[in-house]
């Protein structure tokens, strides 16, 4: 059976050129960046090479800008715990309802160590509360972190505002960009962004790779201490051949950007109106009009969601859900509850995401049993008939 | 990803007994679209008052559908009666285990069985709003609920208890009060389990309640093969008994003697008693 791998906003292939570029530092070159001599002190340029990439795709003004983590998560943390831990007191870190849990979490982390915490709202649409944010951030000094895009719903958030209201009252602004980076343009030296979060194996790197842009001026307390590396932001041995993967993946989705927002953007597209015109009680979460090009996320009135990705998995065809039941805990995705997502369809959400190795035979094959899928839960569920 | 089993699995994919049945002899309806998952069972029974027919509709994920199927199977050929002892856990043994998150869909199958018999015996809705008072109002899960599923379930911790009934799962208000539930059944089911302090008979107990075993328990057997016996005295702990018919004279009345009478009287009356025959 052939796999039909429509889930990468929760992990991609790594390409073949990623893998291939990691190889020599997986065999021969092996020394540590480091070292005074030769054979490790010549690997450095290689790291520094990767970070002139990771520069390039996001539009920093500077490649020491950017600082090598092993994931997004870790960006994330650093962003949130040493950019509160840095500030001259203790602000006021606002985030909003739907952010990743890698966000959510530091943020609550420092809720209970005293610093006070706002969530702002989002709309029916998963748009955010932009009024509620501007009140919240005149308020005092903040530390705000609001995602470039959202995860599960594609939902992009406008950074540059957003960006803009905190720095007005002095405050300090981090983005998880990690959804949105490799998928939408983006130049941050001209935007009101300080620090911002990207993952590796989102955009066909190895998982255990992300960076975080810091922008010159930033004051930011290191998690890990104990070494100069990452010029003393990460202590710890550079993941050279990691560091170089993430490199090459960042420079190829500079190349693909174009197709991702063309061509991806129309397979997703097609699969969206294809479910919508041959499965009844569908509908699309999430404002359709400013939204990553590469997700769909769409909730089926009356059946359950993990009940319809395991019925999809059977077929082959890999997505992910929002239900309760497919995490294990009771209430259904945080986001969808934000956004006040319908009673009757908020169990039986379903989200597929693509990337530039998805084809037409994959949206066919899903608007081939997605259908029967649904209609055969339909059969089973008590309130339809 | 969920480790469910091969049989939940089919029960997943091929799931028995799905529909409605035109005009059901009980129908039992549970859960809601809010909560995430919903069963409605409905059962016939025929002349001798068994299930002869059950059949369900599921809202819910793999092990809700596979519980349903399950429970379906399970009561069809069972009196309301032997269909009521069921338990939750016996559902989820059937299907060979259940991951401890998903403790709750089998319980939904057992909740379901149990309205559906009260329709089929009051002719009204089973409502369990009346049965109890809502603890859970996230999910609306009553005290009598979350007592049952504690004591069916040995339900220790907070955690194992949202598990089975999802009480406790959602804004998590009612913690406090859940343990306090958890605690006292606890206390109650320690209390029933003690041993009550054992009296000694009187002799005249003693000698009626051997009277009765033989009557009831030793006569019958011995009799099956054309034998008898006769009690002839109840000196302490040591009863006298004669053989009579076939018995008397068996070559194996020894052996009866040992494994049949005094066996019985052991079992039953005090693991003190010795028989002797009295020729």
């Amino acid at each position: 059976m052939r796999t039909v791998y429509l889930d990468n906003n929760a992990t991609t292939k790594i390409a073949d050129e990623v893998r291939e570029s990691m190889m020599p530092f997986l065999t021969d070159l092996w020394g540590n960046p480091s070292s005074m001599h030769t054979f490790g002190g010549q690997i450095k340029k290689y790291v520094e090479a990767a970070r002139e990439q990771v520069a390039a795709l996001i539009g920093a003004a500077d490649p020491q800008e950017i600082t090598f983590t092993s994931c997004g998560s870790e960006s994330d943390n650093l962003a949130i715990r040493g950019g509160a831990e840095a500030m001259d007191k203790p602000p006021h870190v606002i985030t909003s309802k739907v952010e990743h849990a890698a966000v959510s979490g530091p943020c609550h982390y420092l809720e209970d160590r005293g610093f006070r915490l706002t969530k702002i709202d989002v709309d029916q649409l998963g748009r955010l509360d932009l009024d509620a944010l501007r009140r919240e951030v005149k308020s005092s000094k903040t530390l705000t972190s609001i995602m470039w895009a959202n995860n599960e719903t594609g939902v992009i958030f406008p950074v540059g505002l957003i960006g803009e209201m905190v720095h007005e009252a002095g405050g300090i602004f981090h983005t998880d960009a990690v959804q949105a980076v490799g998928k939408i343009p983006m130049k941050v030296s001209d935007l009101p962004v300080d620090m911002l979060s990207l993952s590796g194996h989102k955009l066909h790197a190895p998982k255990g790779v992300g960076a975080i842009y810091i922008r010159r001026g930033t004051k930011v307390k290191p998690l890990v201490l104990g070494g100069h590396q990452e010029r003393g932001r990460r202590a710890g041995t550079e993941n050279v051949p990691y560091i170089v993967g993430l490199g090459v993946a960042c420079d190829l989705a500079g190349k693909h950007l174009n197709e991702e927002n063309t061509r991806v953007k129309a397979l997703r597209d097609r699969l969206e109106q294809g479910i919508l015109a041959t499965c009844p009680g569908a509908r699309v979460n999430g404002d359709p009009k400013c939204r990553l090009p590469n997700t769909t996320n769409i909730s089926f009135d009356f059946i359950e969601g993990e009940a319809i990705l395991l019925m999809l998995d059977d077929r082959g065809i890999c997505a992910s859900t929002g239900s309760a039941c497919a995490s294990g805990s009771l209430e259904p995705s945080h986001v969808l509850r934000a956004m006040n997502v319908a009673g009757v369809s908020v169990h039986g959400s379903i989200r597929f995401s693509f990337s530039t190795y998805n084809t037409d035979e994959d949206v066919d094959a899903v608007l081939t049993e997605l259908p029967k899928v649904v209609k055969r839960l339909r059969e089973l569920s008590p309130f339809v008939n | 990803m969920w480790d469910y089993t091969d049989k939940v699995n089919d029960h997943f994919k091929n799931p028995r007994n799905v529909g409605k049945i035109e005009k059901p002899d009980g129908t039992g309806e549970v859960g809601s679209l809010a909560c995430g998952d919903a069963l409605k069972l409905m059962f016939k029974l025929d002349e001798t008052g068994r299930i002869k027919e059950a059949k369900f509709q599921t809202f819910g994920c793999a092990s809700a559908i596979a519980s349903s199927s399950a429970l379906t199977e399970m009561i069809i050929g069972k009196t309301l009666e032997e269909a009521e002892q069921i338990t939750n856990k016996d559902i989820a043994e059937y299907l060979g285990g259940l991951p401890k998150q998903k403790v709750h869909c089998s319980v939904m199958g057992r909740e379901a069985l149990e309205a559906a018999i009260y329709n089929y015996r009051t002719g009204k809705k089973f409502d369990k709003d009346l049965e109890g008072e809502v603890i859970c109002h996230c999910f609306g899960v009553t005290d009598k609920e979350i007592e049952r599923v504690t004591r069916e379930n040995n339900v220790q911790t907070l955690e194992e208890l949202t598990n089975a009934c999802k009480a406790g799962g959602g804004c998590g208000n009612c913690l406090p009060e859940l343990q306090k539930i958890i605690d006292r059944v606890h206390g109650e089911m320690a209390a029933a389990s003690a041993v009550p302090e054992k009296k000694p008979l009187t002799n005249l107990q003693k000698i009626h309640l051997i009277e009765d075993v033989i009557d009831r328990e030793i006569r019958p057997a011995l009799r099956q093969d054309g034998g008898d016996l006769e009690l002839i005295d109840v000196d302490g702990d040591t009863v006298k008994v004669r053989f009579r018919g076939a018995c008397s004279g068996c070559v194996v009345s020894a052996i009866t003697l040992k494994d049949v009478v005094e066996a019985r009287l052991k079992e039953n009356v005090s693991e003190d008693i010795r028989v002797e025959e009295v020729k």
